[in-house]
């Protein structure tokens, strides 16, 4: 559904244009602040981005990683304030857009190949 | 003392606040109202402001309504409506903008519900079905009309007409107020279809405790600073 001009004027105002382009298969970065008390640290989350969501500022991203052996799947918000930044550090070659089977796998059955890029 | 706004609703949509927290926001546009009288307790027996919003063709007024709002200098207006007990000095052919609103204020927002039409009492009233299968032939009637004293007692649910009603959502927070636009963002949802009218009023219960929430960003410049 095409957004209300009036709507999307509004959220224009807070879309992010540092966002690099990446997609599901992908191994991200993701450098997110975190409010502690008072002051505020970085907390780098890093593993493979599984699924993409929505489009303008309700886009999402959820990123897998596998922490001491139990997998861990962590969704923000694609212009959140709350991420310093996002770095790709692989792409990755998947056949399709959500990575769900991914759950369902350990170790070597795990890995996704590298994608070729024509730079 | 109040302070109140026609507008319209225009649809929802998200937005950051300060904290960072995606939260949803109603949109509201309200370009601004014209105030067509000034009621006070000597004249009219009791005090209101009669506010006037979005201008209609001239071949949709009759004479009584040029007349009336020719005495504010204005054209007439589709939605007419009083503000009671309204806050601050004014005269007739004054204009209240969204401004008279700030972000972290809370409001009431007046409005007529969607109509869904004639619906059951499972829909309607939030009753529970009986059960589907083994016979039971009870699936989701109204239930039992009470004790026989050859009348229903009065409150009695029954399937009816469901929606198209007035209802006020009290203490909804302003998130934010664009008056370059005409609009105000109030967090979470209000009554109605989109572009049905509402009516803001300041709320009138006032509770200290709410937090302020606050769109983020919004000098345009902030969000990609602090990226």
């Amino acid at each position: 559904m095409r957004q209300n001009s009036i709507l999307e004027n509004i959220t224009s105002v807070q879309l992010r244009s540092d966002i690099p382009d990446f997609r599901a298969g992908d191994t991200v970065k993701v450098f997110a602040k975190i409010v502690e008390g008072s002051r505020e640290r970085i907390q780098l989350f890093e593993g493979v981005v599984i699924k993409r969501k929505g489009a303008g500022i309700q886009a999402t991203y959820t990123v897998r990683k596998i922490s001491s052996g139990v997998g861990v799947e962590r969704t923000f918000a694609l212009h959140s304030p709350r991420v310093e930044k996002i770095e790709v550090i692989r792409f990755g070659a998947v056949r399709r857009a959500k990575l769900y089977y991914l759950r369902a796998l350990q170790g070597k059955a795990a890995r996704i190949k590298e994608r070729r890029r024509d730079v | 003392m109040t302070k109140g706004i026609l507008g319209r609703k225009v649809g929802m949509t998200q937005v950051f606040t300060e904290i960072g927290e995606l939260i949803a926001v109603t949109v509201v546009e309200a370009t601004p109202n014209v105030v067509l009288q000034v009621k006070n307790a000597e004249t009219d027996g009791y005090s209101a402001l009669q506010l006037g919003y979005q201008d209609k063709r001239t071949v949709l007024s009759n004479k009584p309504e040029q007349g009336h709002a020719s005495k504010a200098n204005t054209t007439p207006k589709r939605y007419v409506r009083e503000i009671r007990n309204a806050e601050g000095e004014f005269n007739a052919g004054d204009e209240i903008k969204v401004d008279t609103f700030e972000a972290g204020e809370y409001v009431d927002v007046t409005g007529i519900t969607k109509g869904h039409g004639f619906q059951g009492n499972i829909k309607k009233d939030g009753q529970s079905r009986g059960p589907m299968s083994h016979g039971s032939r009870f699936h989701r009637r109204p239930g039992s009309m009470g004790a026989v004293i050859n009348r229903v007692f009065k409150g009695k649910l029954l399937p009816g007409r469901m929606g198209n009603h007035k209802r006020t959502m009290q203490n909804v927070a302003i998130v934010h107020v664009d008056v370059e636009n005409n609009l105000l963002l109030l967090k979470g949802n209000v009554p109605g279809a989109n572009k049905s009218l509402l009516t803001v009023k300041s709320t009138v219960k006032v509770n200290a405790k709410h937090p302020e929430v606050k769109m983020a960003g919004v000098s345009t410049s902030a969000v990609t600073e602090e990226a």
